[in-house]
C-alpha cells in the first residue's frame, strides 16, 4: 500500500476516500436491509404499542393502555409462565446432552464417522417435518412410543392431549435435535490441545478432575455462544405447539410466540402484538445481557496473540 | 441391565485394580462406550425409521396392534398418491422458486458486504459491522409486526415478495460468516490485481468470489436449509393455497380432517419434505459442519 501510493499527498487522500467510497457501496444493501427490515421496524413496534392498531384503520393513539391491558391479560401471563417453564426446561438439558453426546462422540471407536452422522440427522430437517413426525409418534393409540409403551405392559398417556404431558412432550422434541449443538461442541474438544491432559496425568489427576479443570473450562466460549443463542432459540418457540397443539389442550403449550402470533395475525391487534413484542424484547435482552455480564465468571478465553 | 453391567464392572476393576493391565481397563470402558453409542443411535434413529415405513404402508396396515414393523409388501405407490390429495407438485415448485431466489439475494448481498467489511477501510468500520450483525442476538418476534404493516402498505400480502426481497438486503448470520472466511485470506493475491488496475467491483469479482467458494458453498447450503423448511413467513405472508410451500402445505395437510386416516400420506409427504436436506448434508457434509463450526468457535 505505502510503496503504491508513493505519489503527491492528495493521490493518496483521494485514493483512500476512493475505496472509503468503495467500502460504503459494498455494505449498502445490508445497511438499507438493516435500516429498512429490523432498525426502522423497532422503533416502528414501540410507537405501535402506544396505539390502538388494527391494520385496517389508521391507529389510534391510546398512551401505555396496551400495557395496562397486558398486565391484566391472563393469558400474557399463561404464555410467560408456559416460555419460562420450557427454556428451564429445554435449555439445559440441550446443553447438557449436546455436551455429553459430544464427549461420547469424541471417543476413538470404530465408523465413528458413521455415528456422528446417525445422531446429527435430526438437526438436519426441522420445522414442520419434525412436528408432524413426532404427533404421530405420540399418538395415544398406534404412535411409537405407546406401542413401545405396551410392548412392557404399560398404558401410555395421551401425550399431546393431557396438560400435564403436553409441555414436556415438546421439551423431548428439541432433545431429539441436540445434534445441532453436538458438533459445535466437538470441534471445540478436538480443538483442546492433548497436552494439557497429559500434564494432567503426570499430575494425577483422574478423568473426572480432568474433565471439570481442562475440558469445561477450555470449552466454556463454546458453551457461553450456545447458551446465548439457545436463549433466543428457546424464547421463540413457535412452530411445534403451533402445528402439534395449537397452544392446548387449556393453553398448557401456548407459548408467547404463539399468541404473540395470534394477536397479530388471527385478531390482527398490532398495537397490543407489539406491546407484547417489546416486553418480550426488554426480557430476552435482560437475560442475554445477564448472560454477558456473567460471562467473565465463567467463560475461559485464552490469551491470544497476534491481530 | 445396563447398570448392572457397570456395576459389576466398577467391582471387578477395583479388586484386580493391580493386576490388570491399562489396556484391559481401557477395552473395558471402550465396550461400555461403543454400547452407549450404539443405543443411542438405534433411539435417534428410530424416529425416522417409523416415519418411512408408516409412509410405506397399506391405510389398513396403519392401525394395527401388534403394529406391523417391517412394511411387508411396502406400498411406494403412496407416494405417487400423495400427489392426488395435496397439490404436492405446484408445493415442491413453489418452494423450488422461492428458496432458489433467497439462496441468490443471501450470497449476492452478503458477499458484496463481507466483502467490504473484510478488505476496504473506511471510517466507522467496525461500528457498523457490530450494530449489522447485533440482530444474530435479536429476537425478531420484535420487528415481524412493523415489517409485516410494512409489507402489506406495499402491497406484498399474499406474494413472495417479503420472503426473498428481504435477501437480497444481507443476513447478519452469512456476512459474519463471509468476512471471518475473508479474513483468513492472504492479501497478497488482491494486491496483485490492484496493481494491474482491477477496481474494487473487478477484484471482489475475480478475485474474491472465486476464494471465497467454500465459505459461499457454506451459505448457500445454510440458506436453502432455512429457507425450504421456513414455516412462519410463508404462513404469515401467504394465504392463497396456489402460493403454498411444502412445509406450509404439509401443516394445512395435518391440520385438516383426513390427516387422521391418511398417516401414511402425511408421513409420505413429510419424507419427500426431508429428503432435500438430507441429500444436502450426505453430499457437503464437510462444508456443512465446517459452516457450524466457523461460526460456533469464533463467534
Amino acid at each position: 500500500m505505502a510503496i503504491r501510493s508513493s505519489g503527491t499527498v492528495t493521490r493518496r487522500v483521494s485514493l483512500r476516500k476512493r475505496e472509503a467510497l468503495a467500502g460504503y457501496m459494498f455494505i449498502a444493501p445490508a445497511v438499507v436491509g438493516f435500516v429498512v427490515f429490523v432498525a426502522g421496524p423497532i422503533v416502528a413496534s414501540l410507537v405501535f404499542s402506544l396505539t390502538e392498531f388494527r391494520l385496517i384503520v389508521p391507529p389510534r393513539w391510546t398512551g401505555l393502555a396496551n400495557y395496562g391491558t397486558l398486565v391484566r391479560d391472563p393469558l400474557f401471563w399463561q404464555s410467560l409462565n408456559v416460555t419460562i417453564r420450557y427454556a428451564l426446561a429445554a435449555l439445559p438439558l440441550g446443553l447438557v446432552c449436546s455436551l455429553a453426546l459430544a464427549v461420547l462422540m469424541n471417543q476413538k471407536v470404530r465408523g465413528i464417522a458413521f455415528w456422528r452422522t446417525v445422531y446429527y440427522l435430526p438437526a438436519v430437517i426441522s420445522g414442520v417435518a419434525v412436528a408432524v413426525l413426532w404427533t404421530w409418534i405420540l399418538n395415544p393409540e398406534f404412535g411409537l412410543l405407546n406401542v413401545l409403551l405396551r410392548y412392557v405392559g404399560v398404558k401410555g398417556p395421551h401425550w399431546l392431549g393431557n396438560t400435564r404431558t403436553a409441555l414436556p412432550s415438546l421439551v423431548l422434541i428439541g432433545l431429539w435435535g441436540v445434534g445441532g449443538n453436538m458438533v459445535i461442541y466437538l470441534a471445540g474438544l478436538q480443538g483442546i490441545p492433548t497436552e494439557l491432559y497429559e500434564a494432567a496425568e503426570i499430575d494425577g489427576a483422574g478423568s473426572t478432575s480432568r474433565f471439570t479443570h481442562i475440558t469445561l473450562p477450555m470449552l466454556s466460549p463454546i458453551i457461553f455462544f450456545n447458551l446465548v443463542m439457545g436463549l433466543i432459540g428457546v424464547f421463540q418457540f413457535f412452530t411445534e405447539p403451533f402445528v402439534m397443539t395449537r397452544g392446548g389442550p387449556e393453553n398448557s403449550t401456548l407459548t408467547y410466540m404463539l399468541y404473540l402470533y395470534r394477536n397479530a395475525f388471527s385478531y390482527f391487534r398490532m398495537g397490543y402484538a407489539s406491546a407484547l413484542a417489546w416486553v418480550f424484547f426488554v426480557m430476552v435482552f435482560l437475560l442475554t445481557l445477564a448472560v454477558f455480564r456473567s460471562s467473565p465468571l465463567w467463560v475461559y478465553y485464552e490469551a491470544r496473540g497476534g491481530r | 441391565m445396563s447398570g448392572r453391567l457397570l456395576r459389576s464392572g466398577g467391582v471387578l476393576a477395583k479388586e484386580r485394580l493391580w493386576l490388570r493391565s491399562r489396556r484391559t481397563r481401557a477395552r473395558m470402558v471402550h465396550t461400555v462406550v461403543y454400547t452407549l453409542i450404539v443405543l443411542g443411535a438405534v433411539v435417534v434413529f428410530f424416529p425416522f425409521y417409523w416415519q418411512v415405513s408408516t409412509s410405506l404402508k397399506a391405510p389398513a396396515d396403519v392401525f394395527r396392534w401388534p403394529p406391523l414393523w417391517i412394511p411387508i409388501p411396502p406400498h411406494p405407490e403412496n407416494y405417487l398418491e400423495v400427489a392426488s390429495v395435496v397439490p404436492l407438485g405446484l408445493y415442491v415448485r413453489n418452494s423450488l422458486i422461492i428458496s432458489s431466489l433467497v439462496i441468490a439475494g443471501a450470497l449476492l448481498s452478503c458477499s458484496l458486504a463481507a466483502y467490504g467489511f473484510a478488505r476496504l477501510r473506511f471510517p466507522g468500520r467496525e461500528a457498523i459491522f457490530l450494530v449489522l450483525i447485533s440482530p444474530m442476538i435479536l429476537p425478531w418476534a420484535v420487528y415481524m409486526v412493523p415489517q409485516f404493516v410494512l409489507f402489506q402498505k406495499l402491497g406484498w400480502y399474499n406474494s413472495y415478495y417479503p420472503l426473498i426481497v428481504p435477501a437480497f438486503f444481507g443476513s447478519p448470520f452469512h456476512i459474519f460468516l463471509l468476512r471471518q472466511f475473508l479474513l483468513g485470506i492472504p492479501l497478497e493475491l488482491e494486491d496483485a490485481a490492484r496493481i494491474d488496475g482491477a477496481g474494487f467491483l473487478g477484484t471482489y469479482a475475480r478475485i474474491i468470489l472465486p476464494l471465497a467458494k467454500p465459505a459461499l458453498a457454506t451459505v448457500a447450503i445454510f440458506t436453502f436449509m432455512g429457507a425450504w423448511n421456513d414455516f412462519f413467513g410463508p404462513l404469515v405472508y401467504v394465504s392463497d393455497q396456489r402460493l403454498f410451500t411444502l412445509p406450509l402445505g404439509l401443516a394445512f395437510f395435518q391440520g385438516s380432517p383426513r390427516s387422521t386416516i391418511q398417516i401414511h400420506l402425511l408421513m409420505a409427504t413429510s419424507v419427500i419434505i426431508a429428503i432435500p436436506c438430507i441429500l444436502v448434508y450426505f453430499f457437503a457434509q464437510r462444508l456443512f459442519i465446517q459452516g457450524i463450526v466457523f461460526t460456533g468457535l469464533k463467534g
